[in-house]
C-alpha cells in the first residue's frame, strides 16, 4: 500500500513538473484577456436549454393529428427556438468574448503585380505576326458560334408570326355562351348588369375569347358610324380584356342618378382604365391608349346571341403597329 | 483537441494561414452595416423554403377539378400549379408556415437590400475602390425584383394571373420588338404556351437563384478583399481600419443577428397571414378582383402605370410607344439606370479619382445627399400613387382626385426634396462648424484664464 502511495506521488510530481514546464513554453496571447462571467455563462446555458425545449415543442406540436391553428403553433415553437439561440449567442457577444478594437492596413493596388500581368499576356502573343488578322479571325468565330448557340431560343415562340396576336374565336354566327356552355337569350340580359360570355365550342382561356355583355337604353347608344347594326336591342358586347395591360374589366359602373351621375363605365381593376360602353368603348379615364374592341351581335330565330361578324379591332394590350392591324377569325 | 483538429485540417489542406487571416478579419462597428447581412440571412431562409416547397408544387398549366379539404373551392375548374400549392397550403403539415415564411422571406429580403443601397448611396460607400461591389449589388436587387415577381406568379392564383397578364402588357409595349419578345417568352399570345410554366419556374427556382447566389458571393469576395469601410472619427483613417476581429468578437453577433432574422421570419410566417391563395380563387383570364395590389417591392411600378395619362404614341395611325411602356419600362430603367451609371457621374463632376476607405456622413456632401433624397422621393411618390385605390377604400378619397395630386407632386416632391436636404445638410455642417468654433474660444479663453 505504502509503496503504492508513493508511486503516486511520483507521478503527481512528475505531471506537475511537466505542466509547469508547459506553462512556460505557451506562446504569447493573440486574442486579449478578459474576466470570466459565471452568471452570464448561466443566462446562456438557461437561453441553450429554452432553445432546445422549443425546438422539441415544435416536433410534438408536428406530430400531433387535428391540432386547431397548428400553424401559428409551429411558427411560435420554431421561431422561438431560434430567438432563443439569437439570444444566447448576443448574451455571448457581449459576456463571455472580449470585443477587441483592432487595428488593420486598408490594401492599396499593385501596379507592380498588375504590370506583370499585362507583361504576361503581351510577351504571350510575341510570336504573333498578324495580330490584327488573328484578332479579326478569332472574333468572326466567336460571334457566329455565338450566334448558333442562341439561335435555337427562337424556337420558345412564334418570333415572327404575330398574326397569332389578331386572331381570335369569333366569327359571323357563333353562338354567344355563359361559363357553363349555355347559349343566351337576349332576353337573359338586363340593365345594370355586367354578363361575361364566351365563343361557343372555342377555348375560354384564349386573351380574345371573353367579352362582356351589357343592356344600354338604346337611345343613349351613340356608337362610331358603321356600327349601326352592331347592337341588339341595346344589347352590346365588348372583349372583355383591358387595352391597356391585358387584365380583364370585371367592374361596371352604371349611374344610381343619371341626370347628374357620370354615365355608365366599363372599368378595369388593375390601374383604373375606363371605358364608355355608349359611344363605342372609347376611353374616358384611366391610361388605357386605344378603345374596347366591340363585337357585333345579331339575335337567331331561337332568341339566342350571336356574334356577327368579328371585332371592330385587336384585343388586348397595345403593341408597335396595333391599330394598322385587322383582326381574323 | 483543438490543436489536434487544426493541424490535422492544415496538414490535408494548407489553409490554416488563411483560416487564421479569416479569423482575424476586421470588422468596423456600425449598426447601419447590418443591412447587408440582413439580406443575406433573408437568401439562406428563401432556399431552405423554397427546397421544401418544391417537394410539393406542381409547376403545370394542366387543368383540373378540386375536389380537397377546402370546401369553398369544390369543383372549381384550375390548373396543377394551383391545386398542389392550396394543397400544400392546407394540407400538407407545416406547408403553410414554409410557404408564409418563404414569402415573408422574399419582401424582408428586397426591403433589406432596398435599405442596404440608401445606405451606401448616401454614406458614398460606392466610390473607388469598391464600385465593382456596388454593380453587383444593384443586379442582385434588379434579379431579386424579377425573382420575387416569378414566385408569386407561378401559383396561378387570381392575383398571379392578373400580375402576369400586366408583365405581359409591359412586354408587347417595348417599342418595334413588344411582340416579338413576348411571343417568344410566352410561347404565343397570351396566356401563352403550356410551355411558358416550365420556363418559369426553371427560372424560379434555377437560373435565378443560383446567378443571385453566385453574384453575392462574389460581392461578399470583393467586401472582404477590399475591407469595409469605416465612419471617420478616432484612429480610424483612410489607410488605417479598426474593427472587432471575425472571431471571437463578431462571430456570435453575426449569428445572433441571423437566428434573429430566421426567429423573425418564422414567427411571420406562423402568426401573420400573407397572400391567402385559397381566397383569391384560380385564376382565368376572364376573371380579375378589385383592389389587387402586388407584393411591395413592385407598387413603385404599379403606380406609374397608374399614374400615365392614357395615350398611346402614334405617327400617322401608326402605333409606336404603347402606354404601358412609360411606367413599365422607362420608369424602372431610368431609376436602374441612374443608379449604375451614378459613381462614374460623381467621378466625373467632384473631379475625385482618389480611393476612400472612409464614408461620409450624408451631410459631408449636400449635393449627393440632395440628389438622392429627390430620387427617393420621386420613387415613393409614385409607389404611394399606386396604393391611391387603397386609400379611397380605406379613408374615402377620391381616386381621381388624388391621381391628380400625385401628377402634380411627382414634379414637385423632388425639387422640394433636394432643396430641404441639401438645406438641412448644410446648416448642420454649418452648426458644426459653429460648434467647433464655440469650443475652440472657449479653450483659448480658458487657457488666458489659467495664464492670468
Amino acid at each position: 500500500m505504502r509503496r503504492l502511495w508513493r508511486w503516486f506521488l511520483v507521478l503527481f510530481v512528475w505531471r506537475a513538473a511537466r505542466e509547469a514546464e508547459d506553462v512556460g513554453e505557451r506562446p504569447p496571447r493573440i486574442v486579449a484577456e478578459g474576466p470570466p462571467s459565471p452568471r452570464a455563462e448561466l443566462v446562456v446555458v438557461g437561453l441553450l436549454a429554452l432553445a432546445a425545449l422549443s425546438a422539441v415543442g415544435f416536433i410534438v406540436v408536428y406530430a400531433l393529428d387535428r391540432l386547431p391553428d397548428q400553424t401559428q403553433y409551429l411558427g411560435l415553437a420554431l421561431g422561438g427556438a431560434f430567438a432563443f439561440l439569437a439570444a444566447a449567442l448576443i448574451v455571448t457577444a457581449h459576456h463571455l468574448v472580449v470585443t477587441e478594437d483592432l487595428e488593420d492596413e486598408y490594401g492599396s493596388p499593385d501596379p507592380e503585380a498588375a504590370g506583370q500581368l499585362a507583361q504576361v499576356v503581351s510577351e504571350s502573343g510575341s510570336r504573333l505576326r498578324r495580330r490584327r488578322l488573328l484578332a479579326a479571325a478569332a472574333a468572326v468565330a466567336t460571334t457566329a458560334i455565338g450566334l448558333a448557340a442562341v439561335v435555337p431560343a427562337a424556337s420558345l415562340g412564334p418570333i415572327y408570326d404575330l398574326d397569332r396576336f389578331t386572331r381570335t374565336p369569333w366569327r359571323r354566327g357563333r353562338r354567344l355562351v355563359d361559363q357553363h356552355g349555355r347559349p343566351i337569350p337576349a332576353a337573359a340580359i338586363h340593365t345594370q348588369e355586367l354578363f361575361t360570355a364566351f365563343p361557343e365550342h372555342a377555348d375560354p382561356e384564349e386573351i380574345s375569347a371573353p367579352v362582356v355583355l351589357l343592356r344600354l337604353e338604346p337611345d343613349q347608344l351613340h356608337l362610331p358610324s358603321g356600327r349601326s347594326g352592331w347592337a341588339v336591342d341595346g344589347i352590346v358586347a365588348y372583349s372583355k380584356i383591358c387595352t391597356h395591360a391585358g387584365c380583364a374589366i370585371s367592374l361596371y359602373r352604371t349611374p344610381l342618378f343619371p341626370p347628374v351621375d357620370e354615365p355608365p363605365g366599363l372599368v378595369c381593376p388593375c390601374h383604373y382604365s375606363t371605358f364608355d360602353p355608349q359611344t363605342g368603348g372609347t376611353v374616358v379615364y384611366g391610361p388605357a391608349g386605344r378603345p374596347l374592341p366591340q363585337l357585333p351581335l345579331m339575335v337567331d330565330r331561337h332568341g339566342h346571341l350571336r356574334a356577327a361578324g368579328n371585332y371592330s379591332g385587336p384585343v388586348g394590350p397595345s403593341w408597335w403597329g396595333v391599330r394598322n392591324r385587322k383582326v381574323s377569325s | 483537441m483543438i490543436e489536434r483538429t487544426t493541424s490535422t485540417l492544415d496538414e490535408r489542406s494548407h489553409t490554416a494561414p488563411f483560416g487564421l487571416k479569416a479569423l482575424r478579419y476586421l470588422f468596423p462597428d456600425h449598426w447601419s452595416f447590418l443591412l447587408g447581412e440582413i439580406a443575406l440571412y433573408c437568401f439562406i431562409v428563401l432556399v431552405a423554403t423554397g427546397t421544401y416547397l418544391a417537394l410539393f408544387f406542381d409547376p403545370s398549366t394542366a387543368q383540373t377539378v378540386y375536389h380537397g379539404s377546402y370546401a369553398p373551392l369544390d369543383g372549381a375548374h384550375m390548373s396543377q400549379a394551383y391545386r398542389s400549392t392550396v394543397h400544400l397550403s392546407l394540407d400538407v403539415k407545416a406547408g403553410l408556415l414554409i410557404r408564409q415564411t418563404h414569402h415573408w422571406a422574399a419582401d424582408v429580403f428586397v426591403a433589406a437590400i432596398a435599405l442596404h443601397l440608401m445606405r451606401i448611396v448616401f454614406t458614398g460607400a460606392f466610390r473607388k475602390p469598391r464600385e465593382l461591389t456596388y454593380y453587383i449589388g444593384l443586379s442582385i436587387l434588379g434579379l431579386a425584383l424579377l425573382e420575387g415577381f416569378l414566385g408569386y406568379s407561378l401559383v396561378d392564383d387570381l392575383l398571379s394571373g392578373m400580375g402576369l397578364a400586366i408583365a405581359y402588357g409591359v412586354a408587347l409595349s417595348i417599342p418595334f420588338f413588344g411582340a416579338n419578345i413576348a411571343a417568344l417568352v410566352w410561347g404565343g399570345p397570351f396566356p401563352g404556351s403550356e410551355a411558358f410554366w416550365s420556363r418559369m419556374y426553371v427560372a424560379h427556382v434555377f437560373l435565378l437563384p443560383i446567378l443571385i447566389g453566385t453574384l453575392i458571393a462574389l460581392h461578399l469576395f470583393l467586401v472582404s478583399s477590399l475591407h469595409h469601410t469605416q465612419f471617420r472619427g478616432g484612429r480610424r483613417t483612410e489607410k488605417r481600419l479598426i474593427g472587432v476581429p471575425s472571431f471571437p468578437g463578431q462571430a456570435p453577433r453575426s449569428l445572433g443577428l441571423m437566428f434573429a432574422v430566421f426567429a423573425s421570419l418564422f414567427l411571420l410566417g406562423g402568426l401573420v397571414q400573407i397572400n391567402p391563395i385559397w381566397i383569391w380563387g384560380p385564376y382565368h383570364v376572364a376573371d380579375s378582383t378589385n383592389g389587387a395590389q402586388p407584393d411591395w417591392y413592385l407598387g413603385w411600378l404599379i403606380g406609374a402605370l397608374r399614374l400615365m395619362p392614357g395615350f398611346d404614341v402614334t405617327i400617322a395611325g401608326r402605333t409606336v410607344i404603347p402606354n404601358p411602356f412609360w411606367g413599365g419600362v422607362l420608369f424602372p430603367s431610368i431609376v436602374f439606370g441612374a443608379l449604375f451609371v451614378w459613381p462614374a457621374l460623381e467621378r466625373r463632376l467632384t473631379r475625385d479619382r482618389h480611393p476612400h476607405n472612409l464614408l461620409d456622413r450624408p451631410r459631408d456632401a449636400p449635393h449627393r445627399t440632395g440628389i438622392a433624397t429627390a430620387i427617393l422621393c420621386w420613387v415613393f411618390v409614385i409607389f404611394m400613387a399606386g396604393s391611391a385605390d387603397r386609400a379611397y377604400v380605406l379613408l374615402g378619397w377620391s381616386y381621381q382626385t388624388q391621381i391628380e395630386v400625385y401628377r402634380v407632386l411627382v414634379f414637385v416632391a423632388p425639387v422640394v426634396a433636394y432643396w430641404l436636404a441639401r438645406r438641412i445638410c448644410v446648416e448642420l455642417l454649418g452648426n458644426e462648424g459653429v460648434e467647433a468654433r464655440r469650443r475652440a474660444a472657449k479653450r483659448e479663453a480658458e487657457r488666458a484664464a489659467g495664464r492670468g
